[in-house]
């Protein structure tokens, strides 16, 4: 039996806006699970205010949005600014979606720390999560 | 808000810092009353723990919810599910909802259950309702935590004889008969109804309460207040444990 990891990483899943499409976001939350982190999916159509507020309760360290609507400007950096606003941020925001490569460059100025799009393999989510959080070890 | 998410993390990761804290927090500490939500997964356990903060709310109680889910035996991970059938209370400043990770500990809640509940005391909560992870027969530690346990079942769980099993079915103050717009529901109630009647007589029968907890709003008050009695607990730990001395 593998031992839950002393201190699993927690990391709250959403989908933000108006935005049904939530085949993406548990393909990915299924994965981080097998990556062995704690992940709390909050499911649809939610505001930044209650993701936020989902990962202060939660006590995550990582949020990651899903959003194939087009509204990632507005709300990525909303949940930024929200993070700010409740002096958490030190909580990762990651995003993914279908999302164009020069808005990828200014949501990461706005403090989005990566943007996964369509087509990326899991494990470079996995990668990227296990080198922000080496401490996360889980000793099979 | 934080430092009581920090504080249940600590509890969670059995961090020897957290003695202190509790030490420091017990003096003047109320105990909130708890209800505990057990029952098989799929049962709609969450959905009517959503119907119950509603109605909780409603009497001006604030409310915290530990909602367990299983960590996978395999790789540690855990999907923590519960708190999206409540994401309605999620601005509600006088709303707490936590998942926790089963990590490991088969009771069917955390090892870490007990301690949180007089973290949210110690916060000021009045109410704490608990959700196990989905359970089979023999996850029975809610009903040494909960004041009230509410055992949910629904349509087409199997026959007559898995009503007679010993386990899950002994420790409902309450039995919830959820789903009660499909079809087999009567049944259920009849054969929890002829399960008890063959049971040796105690001071209190649970009452059997037919519910549908995804019509939301109209139905919380009725269904809470049959469900929890005006938010009182039943009986309490020491009661339960009298019972199983008898």
């Amino acid at each position: 039996m593998a031992k839950v990891a002393a201190k699993p990483v927690r990391i709250v899943v959403a989908k933000v806006g108006l935005d049904g499409h939530d085949r993406g976001v548990k393909v990915v939350a299924r994965a981080l699970r097998d990556a062995g982190y704690e992940v709390i999916y909050t499911g649809l159509r939610q505001t930044p205010e209650m993701v936020v507020d989902a990962a202060l309760q939660e006590d995550a360290q990582v949020i990651g949005l899903s959003i194939h609507s087009g509204a990632h400007m507005t709300l990525f950096p909303a949940v930024v600014d929200e993070l700010k606003r409740r002096d958490a941020t030190d909580i990762v925001v990651f995003g993914g979606g279908i999302i164009p490569d020069d808005d990828i460059a200014a949501l990461k100025k706005r403090g989005v720390a990566e943007i996964f799009t369509p087509g990326t393999p899991l494990q470079e989510i996995v990668d990227w999560l296990r080198k922000r959080f080496p401490e996360q070890t889980r000793k099979p | 808000m934080r430092a009581l998410a920090r504080a249940i993390t600590l509890v969670e990761r059995r961090d020897p810092g957290v003695r202190e804290l509790e030490e420091a927090l017990r003096t003047g500490a109320k105990s909130p009353g708890v209800a505990g939500f057990t029952g098989a997964p799929g049962t709609g356990k969450s959905t009517l723990v959503d119907a119950v903060i509603a109605f909780l709310r409603n009497q001006g109680s604030s409310v915290a919810v530990l909602a367990t889910d299983p960590n996978s035996p395999f790789t540690g991970g855990a999907i923590l599910g519960d708190r999206i059938r409540m994401q309605r209370h999620a601005l509600d400043g006088k709303v707490f909802i936590r998942s926790m990770g089963a990590r490991g500990h088969l009771g069917g809640l955390s090892l870490a259950t007990r301690e949180a509940i007089r973290l949210l005391g110690a916060f000021g909560f009045d109410q704490v309702i608990l959700e196990t992870v989905g359970v089979g027969q023999s996850e029975l530690e809610v009903a040494a935590v909960a004041d009230t346990t509410v055992v949910v079942l629904t349509p087409n769980l199997g026959d007559s004889v898995q009503m007679i099993k010993a386990g899950i079915l002994e420790i409902a103050d309450v039995f919830a008969v959820n789903k009660s717009d499909i079809d087999g529901h009567a049944r259920v109630v009849a054969e929890l109804r002829t399960m008890m009647n063959m049971a040796p007589k105690t001071p209190w029968r649970p009452p059997i309460v037919p519910t549908i907890a995804t019509r939301g709003d109209e139905e919380d008050a009725g269904l809470a207040e049959r469900l929890l009695r005006d938010g009182t607990p039943y009986r309490t730990a020491e009661e339960i444990l009298d019972r199983t001395d008898n």
